[in-house]
């Protein structure tokens, strides 16, 4: 059943440019040779991380990015905050194109959209009290008088969740559940007070308990009229949390959808896979996985025709060849189509 | 299970630790629990319950600031009757583990076949040419091709490594198969890949199967039985559609419904609040300050574990008439 949200009406009016608009991206890593490589004159190999990625996300809206790792939806995420140079494409900021803008340039639009980090272990600077670590990026962005940030932080802490902020302050991690940890990272991130969230896997390193909370708060903010990108490898996540799924396979999106609708009919062999696979809560649920053999290609030698037709249970199972489309599946590199309002698969058999 | 009687009980293991300045930590506080020949029991808690502790004890493979009570019997032979010298001929020979993170499970300078060759020279089961064959049996067994036996383990991927380190835990012919946590780093593709080469292994091997994870949905799909474990005690057990279904301890239920699901079925909440330190004694109920169904005597009495349904007991106060009909 179609989860109802009180965004939904609200999304309907809004017009302005889409906070995010992502097109045709490209971001390729040299793979090193090593020193015999080089001399012995082997040709420089590229992994193709992300092969022409195009999506939106919009004010109030949350975008999944699902896939296994080495799908490329991690680098996706840097190219977008320009952590990374795409070789080709455009990244669109409430329809400002920033793909080319220089360092400088950036510095701004960095405040605006901002990154929260999968290992809120890692992330908090064990030497800085809970104070510091907020206020930090004030500090760099050279904002407001003392009072200020320290308002500033009191508000983001509290929008976080860390309520009252003042039992939170002066405290450092390791006083500090992980879920807390989370908290004061989603602090962090808030205290600029952007428009864009980008979220690796904000919840994989939390215990199981405190995974709901965490993914609540996000979800909170998103009413609140923040875009969300939430990179997971997690599908029950997604379509709990998120509007609409993307699925990503070596550097493609291969589905696209509402949240549901990519759940409940998938229309791409590897998300219905990814599916069948994924354990369900209910034990009652137990269904046959529909396990791919092997593990994703490398990205340095993609496939050739569709990237996914080696593993695809279609073409092994002869049901492509049946409706004679075995030789379109070899050689030819299908495409997004849009087959339902709004969800689109990349799939000659879709 | 088959007349036979299990192969696998736990009686009353505790664990404590050293801490600095003589105080202790009460790692595992008393469990008990039988294991049947191919059966596949769970055992599911947040980090620091004492899951993964509680198996380092059956294995004998507490560091040295652990000490441990308790009984494991194997076949009904107390296998700690003697300490270390009456365990190490059952270690890996009847009983073997999969550890949490197969990166670290191998030696990373030696070949894989050479560290599955290793226990079954140690334990004599096989040695020389004989024993290479058998680790490439393995190897094959668990879904790699013999041909690569003789690779170091960088050379395989997380999901082969997960593999190659099941097919040296299966090196001695064990009985009985500790899994802890392995499938925490994998995708879930080649998750689904170990569940389904583990699950065949009981059905294939008739080896009995203990599943560590903090992953209510793994235990779901793979388990017939399933413990959870909080602070230390199992506060609830039972075949896994009655303790997923019926559950007769919050905890149980409040896990449940902190683990979303893939048809997004009822609102997923988070357990207020966090375990209790072990490293104190912790008054009555542990669960006691975030359960939501607390009473009178919670905070106080330490709950017993009472039989709920046929195979299915848990430990909380709202299932005892006596407490209920008191407060």
């Amino acid at each position: 059943m179609p989860l109802e949200r009180p965004g939904d009406a609200l999304r309907v009016v809004i017009t302005a440019p889409l906070l995010l608009e992502v097109q045709d991206l490209v971001t390729r890593y040299p793979v090193p040779r090593g020193i015999v490589g080089a001399l012995a004159r082997r040709p420089k190999e590229v992994a193709h991380a992300v092969e022409g990625v195009s999506f939106t996300v919009g004010a109030g809206e949350m975008l999944a990015l699902v896939g296994e790792s080495g799908c490329g939806k991690t680098t996706t995420a840097q190219t977008v905050m320009r952590l990374v140079d795409p070789v080709s494409g455009t990244v669109r900021f409430r329809g400002e194109d920033i793909t080319h803008l220089r360092h400088r340039e950036l510095r701004p639009l960095r405040r605006r959209m901002q990154l929260i980090y999968q290992d809120p272990y890692d992330s908090l600077d064990p030497r800085f009290r809970v104070r510091q670590t907020v206020e930090e990026p004030l500090l760099v962005h050279h904002l407001g008088s003392s009072h200020e940030r320290s308002e500033r932080v009191t508000r983001a802490l509290e929008r976080a969740g860390l309520a009252p902020a003042d039992l939170f302050l002066d405290r450092f991690p390791h006083e500090l559940s992980g879920g807390q940890r989370q908290r004061v990272a989603i602090a962090t991130a808030l205290v600029l007070e952007p428009e864009l969230l980008v979220a690796d896997e904000p919840v994989s390193m939390l215990d199981v308990s405190v995974r709901a909370e965490i993914l609540t708060l996000l979800d909170s903010l998103r009413r609140s009229g923040l875009g969300i990108l939430m990179i997971t490898h997690d599908l029950s996540t997604a379509a709990r949390f998120a509007d609409r799924i993307a699925v990503m396979y070596l550097g493609r999106i291969v589905e696209e959808g509402p949240a549901q609708a990519v759940v409940q009919d998938p229309r791409h062999p590897y998300t219905r896979a990814l599916i069948t696979v994924v354990p369900k809560r209910d034990p009652r649920d137990r269904t046959t996985p529909e396990i791919l053999k092997g593990e994703a290609p490398n990205p340095v030698h993609v496939p050739t025709g569709c990237r996914f037709h080696p593993r695809c249970p279609e073409v092994a199972s002869g049901r492509a060849r049946e409706r004679g489309m075995e030789e379109r599946c070899r050689g030819e590199d299908p495409m997004l189509r849009e087959l339902a309002a709004g969800h689109e698969a990349a799939c000659h058999l879709a | 299970m088959n007349g036979s009687g299990p192969l696998l009980e736990v009686q009353g293991l505790h664990v404590w630790f050293d801490l600095a300045g003589g105080r202790e930590l009460h790692a595992v506080q008393g469990i008990d629990f039988d294991l049947g020949p191919g059966e596949r029991m769970g055992l599911v808690g947040e980090s620091g319950c004492g899951k993964t502790t509680a198996i380092l004890a059956i294995m004998g493979l507490l560091p040295p600031s652990a000490s441990a009570a308790g009984h494991v019997l194997l076949n009904g032979m107390d296998m700690y009757e003697a300490g270390e010298d009456s365990v190490r001929p059952h270690r890996w020979r009847d009983i073997a583990m999969v550890f949490q993170g197969a990166m670290n499970a191998f030696n990373p300078v030696r070949r894989i076949v050479d560290q599955i060759v290793e226990p079954m020279e140690l334990h004599e089961i096989a040695e020389g040419r004989a024993a290479r064959v058998r680790a490439g049996d393995l190897l094959e067994l668990v879904g790699i091709s013999a041909r690569q036996a003789s690779r170091y383990p960088h050379e395989f991927s997380g999901g082969m490594r997960q593999r190659a380190a099941i097919a040296m835990a299966l090196a001695c012919g064990p009985k009985v198969l500790l899994a802890d946590e392995p499938t925490t780093a994998l995708d879930v593709m080649i998750q689904a890949q170990v569940l389904e080469l583990l699950t065949g292994l009981t059905r294939e091997l008739g080896l009995s199967l203990i599943l560590v994870t903090h992953d209510l949905p793994i235990v779901a799909q793979t388990c017939d039985r399933a413990a959870v474990m909080y602070a230390g005690k199992i506060v609830e057990s039972g075949p896994t559609e009655d303790l997923f279904h019926t559950p007769r301890h919050p905890y149980t239920r409040l896990l449940f419904s902190a683990t979303p699901d893939l048809y997004g079925r009822g609102e997923v909440i988070s357990i207020p609040g966090t375990p209790p330190r072990l490293d104190r004694e912790v008054l009555g109920c542990a669960f006691a300050p975030r359960c939501d169904m607390a009473f009178e005597p919670c905070p106080s009495v330490v709950p017993r574990t009472l039989p709920v349904a046929p195979g299915h007991g848990a430990r909380c106060h709202l299932n005892d008439p006596a407490m209920r009909s008191a407060s």
